[in-house]
């Protein structure tokens, strides 16, 4: 479950930025999770409402926009999507890839009253 | 599930957006996690230590590889240990009982070890007197993957009791790992485990990853291992 260390990372950075800010409440959290991050969205949400107990994100909203892996050969330069790590070039076959999304895991953004 | 309305699956996060004012923040979740680990790796750097960071299902032999390989070498090499398990000090017991300098962390219920745990746990080590610092991650093959600790590398224990396409399994892991060591080789004979499948599933997850296959009770491949360790310390203390 290492879903609620991440989550509570979450609280404490929209936290530390509500107060930043004056804010009397967070309405809502905008979170960026990419489909390879290790992390299951679903868990996000289900520790996110014990997380926010208490804070100025009490009742806010968790919005979760799963960001779609992709990657560039490195031998003919195409650029395809991903569903997992293990990728071949769909034109020429190579596994000489790089990623060039879906890693992510970051807090995007926030809406404060 | 949503916790606004109770609807699965994650995607329908779409309702009426609260009217407030938006706030851009653009920071890494795990950034706390990878400052600290940071700090360990400028500790370590400091103290000339190399720090390897075993990771692998629970029961895979990781404990046992660490007895044998502190037993072999420890006249030779100077060696502390962080072990991680979610309960009990047993397995710090066990590498204590070897004459190494061992410290328990007991994550309760966490599934992995973070940079914050090594940074208190090597407290208890004059790291000066220590060349090679070993820490055994929580048995687990998913969430360690995510947890820079500060180390030199990772090395992911797999046995040969397990499933040979555990690397396509657990991706993650073995493409973070900078060695794969293939344990119990003395029990392949009574099992159905390809080992050359196994080869072949690491090295298409990650094509740098080295192989050592050993096992602890006939010895084999052990002295590969140890080389392993002595030239990745040589390099470390260039």
């Amino acid at each position: 479950m290492h879903e609620l260390g991440i989550t509570q990372s979450i609280v404490e950075i929209a936290e530390r930025t509500a107060r930043e800010q004056h804010a009397a409440k967070v309405l809502s959290v905008t979170v960026e999770v990419g489909s390879l991050s290790g992390v299951v969205p679903e868990a996000l949400d289900f520790c996110f409402e014990a997380c926010s107990n208490g804070t100025l994100l009490e009742g806010a909203q968790l919005l979760i926009e799963r960001i779609a892996a992709c990657a560039r050969c490195l031998d003919c330069g195409r650029e395809f999507p991903l569903d997992q790590l293990l990728a071949c070039c769909p034109v020429c076959d190579s596994a000489a890839c790089e990623l060039l999304a879906g890693e992510e895991l970051r807090i995007k953004e926030m809406e404060i009253d | 599930m949503c916790i606004d309305c109770g609807c699965a699956p994650a995607e329908h996060h779409h309702h009426d957006a609260p009217k407030g004012k938006k706030i851009t923040i653009e920071e890494d979740l795990l950034a706390k996690n990878n400052r600290l680990a940071q700090r360990n790796r400028a500790l370590f750097q400091q103290h000339a230590l190399l720090v390897l960071n075993l990771v692998s299902s629970p029961g895979s032999g990781k404990t046992t590889i660490l007895e044998t390989t502190l037993t072999d070498l420890q006249s030779e090499l100077a060696f502390a240990v962080l072990e991680g398990d979610q309960q009990t000090s047993n397995d710090a017991d066990r590498i204590a009982a070897t004459g190494v300098p061992a410290h328990q962390i007991n994550t309760g219920a966490g599934c992995h070890l973070d940079a914050h745990m090594v940074g208190h746990g090597v407290e208890h080590f004059d790291l000066d007197a220590t060349d090679i610092l070993m820490i055994e991650n929580v048995g687990n093959l998913v969430c360690p993957a995510s947890f820079d600790l500060g180390e030199d590398a990772k090395v992911a224990v797999l046995s040969v009791t397990e499933g040979e396409d555990k690397p396509l399994k657990y991706p993650q892991m073995f493409r973070a790992s900078n060695l794969m060591l293939i344990n119990k080789m003395d029990l392949l004979p009574f099992l159905r485990f390809d080992l050359e499948k196994c080869r072949e599933y690491a090295k298409r997850v990650n094509p740098q990853i080295e192989i050592i296959e050993l096992s602890c009770y006939s010895r084999d491949g052990l002295e590969r291992w140890y080389d392993w360790l002595r030239s990745r310390l040589t390099k470390k203390k260039l």
